[in-house]
């Protein structure tokens, strides 16, 4: 039995690391698309710079929401490894509220921009902005869609092992999306507009 | 330490930095003359940055909480210098490529090349 447990956890801590590597190749790969912004800010073509675009208060608001998610997310692992489904339920259900909300205000953002004439096309720097922070909004569609699918499947059968596995993994990639949210506000919002 | 402090102490923490690098960027831009220059404004919110990551990684996702992890962090360091490899050279090959192609600098290449 003793062996079952450790045998158990062996494999989660494995599963865990190989899915860190993946997220650490993931890391590399939005690198390369700040490594474009950082070369590209500047080539507005005749359009609009950093500060005419962008909408700080805005973007505050996206970065508390998220932030309230990460720890909502973080809190259902927690009450998962103790068996408490429906909490666990209700937090993952608050992550994915949160989530939404910051995707849409982020679809706001895109399309009053793609509105006012500044589609990705319009520039390099439109190209590289939008490229950055859709790819990082795509990730995070991905993430709403892995919770829409982790809450069903909790709703059929409850907490098992694997169930805290799957939820544990899910909570890795949204501290990640948050942890890149921190180079995304820092780096193209707060620098945009002081630069 | 307890999980739910770290989750909690993480969020205070990320929290308050994120407020600070915003209340002193949004200062900045509706003060015209303000206190702090644009580099040093940069490098503060760059340095916020650093900290907000590094208290995520520990609060959040635990780098350095479980003695297990300790591979965990080791591809994080790795990861983050290849990170630093491949932002730091690209703007520097860049910005040297976008100084050596203008006409002026093309025009100076051609001379010096004919001159065998």
């Amino acid at each position: 039995m003793i062996a079952a447990a450790e045998h158990e956890a062996e494999k989660a801590s494995k599963t865990y690391f190989l899915f860190w590597t993946y997220l650490m190749t993931d890391l590399l790969m939005f690198a390369g698309l700040f490594a474009a912004f950082a070369v590209l800010r500047r080539s507005t073509f005749g359009g609009p710079g950093e500060s005419e675009v962008y909408n700080l208060p805005l973007v505050l608001a996206e970065t508390i929401i998220l932030l309230a998610s990460s720890y909502t997310a973080g809190l259902a692992v927690y009450f998962a490894n103790r068996g408490r489904l429906k909490v666990v339920m209700g937090l993952l259900y608050a992550t994915a509220v949160l989530g939404a909300s910051f995707l849409a205000l982020e679809l706001s953002e895109f399309a009053s921009l793609i509105r006012e004439g500044n589609a990705p096309t319009r520039s390099g720097f439109l190209s590289s902005y939008f490229s950055l922070v859709g790819t990082h909004g795509l990730h995070i569609t991905a993430g709403l869609l892995w919770l829409v699918i982790l809450l069903v499947f909790l709703a059929k059968r409850g907490l098992r092992g694997s169930m805290i596995r799957k939820i544990t993994l899910f909570s890795m990639f949204w501290h990640f999306l948050d942890i890149v949210w921190i180079f995304i506000f820092s780096i193209v919002y707060l620098m945009g507009v002081s630069l | 330490m307890n999980r739910v402090v770290s989750y909690s102490a993480g969020l205070v923490l990320a929290f308050a930095l994120t407020l600070t690098a915003f209340s002193l960027v949004l200062a900045h831009v509706h003060h015209a003359p303000s206190a702090l220059s644009s580099p040093a404004l940069i490098a503060i919110v760059l340095v916020l940055a650093m900290v907000q990551l590094a208290a995520q990684l520990y609060f959040f996702l635990h780098l350095g909480q479980d003695k297990e992890s300790r591979w965990n962090t080791t591809l994080f360091v790795f990861t983050f210098f290849g990170i630093l490899v491949v932002v730091l050279a690209s703007v520097w090959i860049m910005g040297h490529l976008n100084y050596n192609m203008t006409p002026a600098q093309m025009n100076q290449y051609f001379q010096d090349q004919s001159t065998f």
